[in-house]
């Protein structure tokens, strides 16, 4: 035979027999659940007490497949006197999976930490109209989403933590350096009001796993519900501003009380000239009203 | 079984050959799955009959029943629908005659060599009378193929097994490998390699299989058959993979040769034919298909002159040896 041929067959005969010995690859699906990696993008869960029907989401879509309906509601004032106040209801949230492309851009804009990704990816139907998850089933998939994975060593400390750890700027500037720190943690700051006070069971074992894991977070998170009620106390750098309110479903299920401290404080704060405002929209636009909007969605939903 | 009444003693050997007939090839065809898969990397069959998809071959017979039995419009008819038995049966009677161990043996034959080459070729009628009768261009494009690699091949198969016949001086199988020492695996060793490249040619398994490269006519003389007639086929291909391991054990490996053959000699045959199997399986993956002009150079250039060299030598080891 010509040359190179022998070798080259025995080659072959080599490289089989050494596979025979080895491990296959084959993925028994079905019967063996894969290992999928961190961040895997297989549904998106939503919390629906985190949103404000806000729209940053269905309008970020690259295929519109997100459906928002939601009504504004009045709510009484709780004083004598008192201003009446508005919230954002949410009808239906849907997300049609036929049309998703799991880009994940609904998520990385929700600025209330409302969207998530979880691993779950077996939801094929028959019918492709049954693909569009309505909020109820989108809810239900919260109960899947993993903890958000621990930092990498050596990575600088979350933005929370930073500012958190940040000393307040100079005397009696305490709630205004709560304030600048408070603006980078609000979405750790609503979800940790969502740990107080959601009853609901599932969720609330979720945030604790969370809480859990980020234990760094877990301190600023505590603070911040309590200046929030009481807003002539003195504040550790941590507490939160003011300003984030909870998102709506908090407020409904809590009393409307801390809301109007905060909506106080709020205005303490904005007599005492602060200028380290992080939601400019919010207090310049409408001062008055940025502070007991829930979520300030208006806003943001106009932007 | 001598003391048996004559008449069954034939029904109960025939029930004994076909049994074997019936169960060998599906253990090769499992085999093949099973080992072509983890040498790919994969698993192969998992789900039929539970364990490592065992039944997998059944499930596929079962399959062949229920499909359509279809005839082409075109096609001649009789011949059509007959080639997939004449395809098969050679093999049949061939593994008849193929003994297990001296007494474990289907039927006994004299020149019973010379049966089982005769026989084996009778195969390949079955696959140009499948090609001629499909009316169909690449059916009689696989079956000509298919004749010329067969008539190209026995002639080295042949000068192979006349090497071994002339070394043990009979042509009955049994005698053939009572005369077999282990000397033979050199002395016979080119013979073997002759003897398997052909076997392996007139099986058309890979690297072998243009008439079926499915890649250039389809499925050769097999396209236009479906169901149980397709299935046929199938079992000749593993029933010949059966047949030639068993014959390769048996005259060039010693057959039952070995430790206890007494009472496991036939055990050895079929282990030793087995291993022969997995060697044509292990061919099949690792080595890809020949082009059809590569396929008589081969055989003329290399196997014709390899093979009457192997008799020479055989004749000179006899002469010198005795």
């Amino acid at each position: 035979m010509a040359d190179g041929i022998l070798p080259g067959l025995v080659k072959g005969l080599a490289t089989t027999a050494r596979s025979l010995t080895r491990h296959t690859h084959t993925a028994e699906y079905p019967d063996v659940s894969p290992a999928l990696p961190p961040r895997s993008r297989g549904v998106i869960a939503l919390t629906e007490e985190n949103c404000t029907s806000c729209m940053l989401c269905a309008r970020e879509c690259p295929d519109w497949c997100i459906y928002i309906d939601s009504h504004k509601e009045e709510l009484p004032p709780t004083t004598p006197g008192g201003r009446a106040r508005q919230r954002n209801v949410l009808d239906r949230f849907a997300i049609d999976f036929s049309l998703c492309m799991y880009c994940g851009i609904c998520i990385e804009v929700c600025p209330f930490d409302a969207l998530h990704w979880s691993p779950e990816f077996e939801y094929a139907e028959l019918d492709i109209r049954d693909l569009i998850h309505e909020k109820d089933r989108l809810g239900a998939w919260m109960a899947t989403v993993p903890p958000p994975a621990a930092l990498d060593p050596g990575s600088p400390d979350p933005a929370e933590v930073a500012a958190a750890a940040k000393p307040a700027r100079g005397p009696g500037a305490g709630p205004a350096g709560a304030r600048g720190a408070g603006a980078a943690a609000r979405p750790a700051r609503v979800r940790a009001e969502r740990t107080a006070e959601r009853t609901d069971e599932r969720t609330s074992q979720r945030t604790a796993e969370r809480a859990v894991e980020r234990g760094a977070e877990q301190g600023v998170e505590r603070t911040a519900v309590m200046p929030t009620a009481q807003p002539p106390a003195p504040r550790s750098p941590a507490a939160q501003p003011p300003g984030t309110v909870p998102p709506a479903s908090d407020v409904e299920q809590t009393t409307v009380l801390p809301v109007s401290d905060a909506s106080e404080a709020a205005d303490t704060v904005a007599a005492q000239g602060d200028s380290t405002q992080v939601l400019p929209t919010v207090s310049s636009q409408e001062p008055t009203r940025s502070a007991d909007e829930p979520g300030a969605s208006d806003e943001e939903g106009r932007a | 079984m001598s003391d048996l009444a004559p008449w069954l003693e034939v029904v109960l050997r025939a029930a004994a050959v076909l049994a074997a007939f019936l169960v060998l090839p599906l253990l090769v065809g499992q085999t093949e799955h099973k080992v072509m898969a983890h040498m790919q990397g994969r698993l192969g069959p998992m789900y039929a009959g539970g364990f490592h998809g065992w039944a997998q071959l059944v499930a596929d017979g079962v399959k062949f029943v229920q499909k359509e039995d279809i005839t082409p419009a075109r096609a001649d008819r009789w011949v059509f629908r007959l080639a997939p038995f004449v395809a098969l049966i050679p093999y049949l009677v061939a593994l008849a005659v193929i003994p297990l161990s001296p007494r474990v043996v289907g039927a006994r034959v004299d020149a019973s060599v010379v049966l089982v080459l005769a026989v084996i070729g009778v195969g390949v009628v079955g696959t140009l009378m499948a090609g001629w009768a499909s009316a169909n261009k690449y059916s009689l494009l696989g079956a000509m193929r298919a004749a010329a690699q067969l008539v190209s091949y026995e002639l080295p198969m042949v000068l192979a097994v006349a090497s071994v016949a002339l070394a043990a001086g009979t042509l009955s199988v049994v005698g053939i490998a009572e005369a077999w020492t282990p000397w033979w695996l050199l002395w016979q060793a080119p013979g073997a390699v002759v003897f398997l490249v052909s076997a392996l040619a007139e099986l058309q398994r890979p690297p072998f299989d243009m008439p079926l490269a499915d890649s250039e006519i389809v499925f050769g003389a097999f396209t236009e058959y479906t169901g149980l007639r397709f299935a046929f086929f199938l079992l000749a291909e593993y029933a010949g993979i059966v047949v030639l391991s068993l014959l390769f054990a048996v005259l060039f490996l010693g057959g039952w040769a070995g430790p206890f053959e007494g009472w496991f000699g036939w055990l050895w045959t079929l282990l030793k034919g087995f291993l022969v199997a997995v060697v044509v399986i292990w061919l099949r993956v690792s080595w890809p298909r020949m082009r059809e002009d590569q396929l008589q150079r081969l055989a003329w250039v290399w196997l014709v002159p390899m093979a009457l060299l192997q008799v020479a030598i055989t004749a000179v080891g006899v002469v010198v040896f005795p």
